[in-house]
This record gives structure tokens, C-alpha cells and sequence, in this order.
């Protein structure tokens, strides 16, 4: 297909959905409406209530309040992550003893965990940051303790024997093949943290997006809502996609998937 | 072989056992009797699975013999063997390292300035061929490039001693005779010590000047050492037409066919056994 067409039909799908949207959110069909607007709100009005949301300005500060928190929650989790996951990883004891802690806090529903941050953390950023690193941090983890269990065990002896001390051995060797592991999850990482902040903020804030779609709800604000989602999507497509300029960068000794070159 | 000078490397009696899963030793190679004087060439040949590998990683200092004895220029080897350069059968290239930093490394562990070491990669890079491929990501190279690119961060540490396993062993003929020459080119300048395993017997005596060859595993040893010679400077692919080289070629092979013989017999029962 080509690109020019691709486009085309991509918009088109926007298009239709839209449009049924409106169409039966506003025109009653043998007099009753299919989406009553009290429950589906429509199109025009959700446009309207984002552009007045920009035009007022309201909402540059929610959105800096939840940029923020993914922000610190995303740090915070990753250099936790990657450093518990180099300990563990060459520590091998201490990842035995660790390990039932560690699958029975990783099975636990994070979501759960937010009443506890509130109360601890109050109804600040640092309850939304403290649940964004609960997810973040063992993303990372796991993938920074697999990095550096498999790191090629040739790789490994090569640098033995070109003279490498254990320090330099976790510069040029366990660091790269660790933070490689990191970065191909960074996607799904910066996705949690966005997550943990939105779904903190939605359970008890005083800001953010989260906030904004959880204050439309209580006044049954459907455009509201909607308007508040679309944003949302909107902010984590943007920052998805600073994370693939960051990613192209970073890995580019690595083989795209379908390089077949023995 | 010169006396007043000790061996490279002389390994007496070296026996290499691994305990399984199951508590069983398996004897990989039994009391290796193996010396690689000052500025020679050995080759090791033997059937796939007779322990060459096993040899080559105990003159490494990677692994450590059960029994027996290593010296490396008459010292017995603790740890690692600090006077080898190991060239790996598999790619061994930091894969987040460009061709350059991957030759740079050796001299940058050890001190020297980065200009400096970036400065004498490239010097090796390009007696390797590769003098234009320094911002190379390795799986941007060719298996053949990546060779060459080994053998460059092998050699610019100035090891006395060459370990090479396999090293042309994934590579395709032609590759294999030009990475040959190569290496025999590089070798001629400064004749290091090199001990080269391989499987192919025609590679063996096309390079070395001296032919080891190994009886297929378990406790697997050595049973035959042929010198070779053949005139140097050499090319590979004609050297192989010479008249001495078929002879020696026949003799060791009829040495050489029984053990690949018992070694194919072996591998498939065990195939079996599994």
C-alpha cells in the first residue's frame, strides 16, 4: 500500500467513527436516540470542551502535573530497577532469598497499592509518582536481571582475555548488554508510568489529567471525560514517540529484527 | 626446537574432567603432552568433539586441568594466561561497540589515551582490510569482516602468544583462504607462538609448521605430531597443489580417518543413547 493511501484510509477510519458518533448522538432514528447524550456526549461538544480547555489554559497546568509525575515515577523506577536487577543478577544468593518477595509483590494489582500511597503520601504528585514506580520498577528490574544473567558467555571470556578487571568487565560488558535489555522495554515502561500517574490521580488528586476526568465524572460531564481521554491518549502518542527518537539513538548497534546477514 | 629458551607453551600430562549433572566425571582430554616453542606454529586437529577446544581454553587459563601441569614460557599458569590473545570460534565482538572501539578496547583497559588507542585501532583496521569499516556497528559486518575485526583487537595487544579456535570455521572457502593468507601475513611479521585448532586437515598443514592431531573423545589424546615443511613464505590455495603437501596430507589422514571414524560411530550413539 502506499503511503499517500495508507494516510488517506487511516483518516478515513477517524472519519466514519466520528461521524456515526455525531450522527447518532444528535439525530433520533424512529424518535429515539441510539446515544443519548447524557451517557455518550458527541463529537462537537468534546472538541469544543479540549479546544476551551486550551483557549482557557486550564489545562497546560494538569497536563505539566502528570508529565511530571510520569516523569519522576519513570527515574525513580528505572534506577531502582537497575540497580536491584544488577544486584540480583550478580548476586545470586541474595536473588534466591529475594526471589517468592519479589513474584508475590509483582503479582499484587498495583492499583491496590494507591489508598495506601494517599494515605502515606498525601494528595500530592508523590502518591501518583509512588504508584508509577511500583510499575515501572519491576519492569525494568526484570529485564536488567535478565540482561545480565544472559550476557554471552564468549563475550564475556573475550573480555577476560583482552585483560579486563571485574570493574572493567561491568563498564564495557554487563552495563551495555543491561541497559540494552532496559531500553527495549522502555516503551512499555514510559507507558506504565503514564498509567500509574493517570490512575493516581484519578483515585484522589487535586491535579492532573486524571484529575480533570474524575471531577467531569462526578458531575456527569460525559464531553468532559471524553475530552480528558482524548488528551490523555493524545500525551502518551507524544511521548511514545520521543521515546523511539531516544530508542533509535541509543540502539543503533543493534540488528533491526529482520537483518538476516550471517 | 631451541632448548635454552623454555616452551610458550608446554603442557605435560593435562587432564581435563567435568563433572555432570548426574554427579559422573566425563574425562574431555587425558594427560595431553603438548609444547609450542618461540615462534611456532602448531595446528590441532582432531574429530568434532575430541576436546581441541578443551585444550586450547587450559592454555588459556580458562579452564584448569584436573592433573597435570601448564607452563607458559616456564612459568606454571595461575589464572588467566596474561601473554595469550584468544581469537573465540564464536562472535566475540562487543556488539555495541563499532568496529573501532572494538579494536581500541585492548589498549584502552590498559591505560592508554583514547586518542592514541583510536589512532593504532585504525593502523589495524586497515592492515586487516577494514581501514574504511571503523564506524561499524559488528552486525553491519560481513562473518568474514567480523573475523578480521577480531583478529585486529587480538593483535593490537601485542600477545605473545595467538590462541585461535577455529576461527575461519563459520566462514565460507574463499573466505577461509583469503583470512589464511591473512593470517599468515600478519603471523610473518613478528611470528608469534600460535596454537590453531581446527577440524579441516588441509587447513592445518596449508598453515602451520607443526600438526597435532587428537583421537576422537571421550579421554581423548594426543596421537600424532608431524612437522611440516613446507617453504615459507606460503600462499594457501597454492601450497596445496605442491607435490609434499599431498604426501604429508595422505599420511596424516590415514592416522586421522580412524579416529573421525570412531568419532562420527560415537556422537551417534550417544545420539542414540539420548
Amino acid at each position: 500500500m502506499r503511503r499517500s493511501t495508507l494516510l488517506a484510509l487511516q483518516v478515513l477510519v477517524a472519519v466514519v467513527v466520528l461521524g456515526l458518533w455525531q450522527f447518532f448522538a444528535t439525530v433520533p432514528v424512529f424518535e429515539r436516540m441510539v446515544l443519548p447524550p447524557f451517557f455518550f456526549s458527541n463529537p462537537v461538544d468534546v472538541f469544543s470542551q479540549i479546544v476551551a480547555w486550551f483557549q482557557s489554559g486550564v489545562i497546560w497546568k494538569h497536563l505539566v502535573i502528570t508529565l511530571w509525575e510520569s516523569i519522576l515515577a519513570f527515574a525513580i523506577g528505572s534506577l531502582g530497577g537497575v540497580m536491584v536487577g544488577f544486584w540480583f543478577a550478580r548476586q545470586p544468593r541474595v536473588a534466591a532469598v529475594f526471589d517468592p518477595y519479589v513474584k508475590m509483590v509483582n503479582a499484587l494489582p498495583r492499583v491496590v497499592l494507591a489508598p495506601i500511597f494517599t494515605l502515606w503520601l498525601g494528595l500530592g504528585i508523590w502518591s501518583k509518582v509512588a504508584l508509577g514506580v511500583t510499575l515501572v520498577f519491576f519492569i525494568v528490574f526484570f529485564n536488567v536481571y535478565q540482561g545480565v544473567k544472559e550476557v554471552s558467555t564468549t563475550v564475556l571470556d573475550n573480555g577476560r582475555m583482552l585483560g579486563m578487571s571485574e570493574r572493567q568487565l561491568m563498564r564495557h560488558v554487563y552495563w551495555p548488554s543491561a541497559l540494552s535489555w532496559m531500553f527495549s522495554s522502555l516503551h512499555t515502561s514510559v507507558g506504565f508510568a503514564v498509567v500509574g500517574a493517570a490512575v493516581g490521580e484519578y483515585l484522589g488528586s487535586a491535579a492532573g489529567l486524571g484529575y480533570l476526568i474524575q471531577q467531569a465524572e462526578g458531575v456527569f460531564d460525559v464531553s468532559g471525560v471524553f475530552a480528558g481521554m482524548f488528551v490523555l491518549s493524545a500525551f502518551v502518542i507524544l511521548i511514545d514517540m520521543g521515546v523511539t527518537l531516544v530508542e533509535r539513538r541509543l540502539l543503533i548497534w543493534r540488528p533491526a529484527a529482520a537483518d538476516g546477514r550471517g | 626446537m631451541d632448548t635454552a629458551q623454555p616452551n610458550a607453551v608446554a603442557l605435560d600430562d593435562a587432564t581435563v574432567a567435568f563433572r555432570l549433572a548426574d554427579a559422573r566425571v566425563y574425562t574431555a582430554v587425558e594427560k595431553a603432552k603438548l609444547a609450542v616453542a618461540h615462534g611456532e606454529f602448531v595446528a590441532i586437529v582432531g574429530p568434532t568433539g575430541c576436546g581441541k577446544s578443551t585444550l586450547l581454553n587450559v592454555a588459556a587459563g580458562l579452564l584448569k586441568p584436573a592433573s597435570g601441569s601448564v607452563r607458559i614460557f616456564g612459568q606454571p599458569l595461575t589464572g588467566l594466561n596474561r601473554d595469550a590473545g584468544y581469537l573465540f570460534q564464536a562472535d566475540a565482538l562487543f556488539p555495541w561497540k563499532t568496529a573501532v572501539d572494538n579494536v581500541a578496547i585492548g589498549l584502552e583497559i590498559k591505560g592508554a589515551p583514547r586518542e592514541q588507542a583510536l589512532q593504532r585501532a585504525q593502523g589495524w583496521l586497515t592492515s586487516v582490510g577494514l581501514g574504511a569499516f571503523g564506524n561499524r556497528y559488528p552486525h553491519m559486518l560481513s562473518g568474514g569482516q567480523r573475523k578480521r575485526v577480531g583478529l585486529a583487537q587480538v593483535l593490537i595487544r601485542d600477545p605473545k602468544i595467538l590462541l585461535m579456535d577455529e576461527p575461519f570455521g563459520p566462514l565460507d572457502a574463499q573466505t577461509r583462504q583469503i583470512m589464511g593468507n591473512l593470517l599468515l601475513e600478519l603471523w610473518n611479521a613478528d611470528r608469534k607462538a600460535v596454537l590453531f585448532v581446527t577440524h579441516d586437515l588441509e587447513e592445518a598443514i596449508a598453515l602451520a609448521d607443526r600438526v597435532v592431531i587428537m583421537s576422537a573423545g571421550p579421554s581423548a589424546r594426543i596421537i600424532g605430531d608431524w612437522r611440516v615443511s613446507l617453504p615459507r613464505p606460503r600462499d594457501i590455495s597454492e601450497v596445496r597443489m605442491e607435490k609434499d603437501f599431498h604426501e604429508l596430507h595422505r599420511e596424516i589422514w590415514s592416522v586421522l580417518k580412524d579416529e573421525v571414524m570412531k568419532g562420527y560411530a560415537q556422537s551417534s550413539q550417544a545420539a542414540e543413547a539420548v
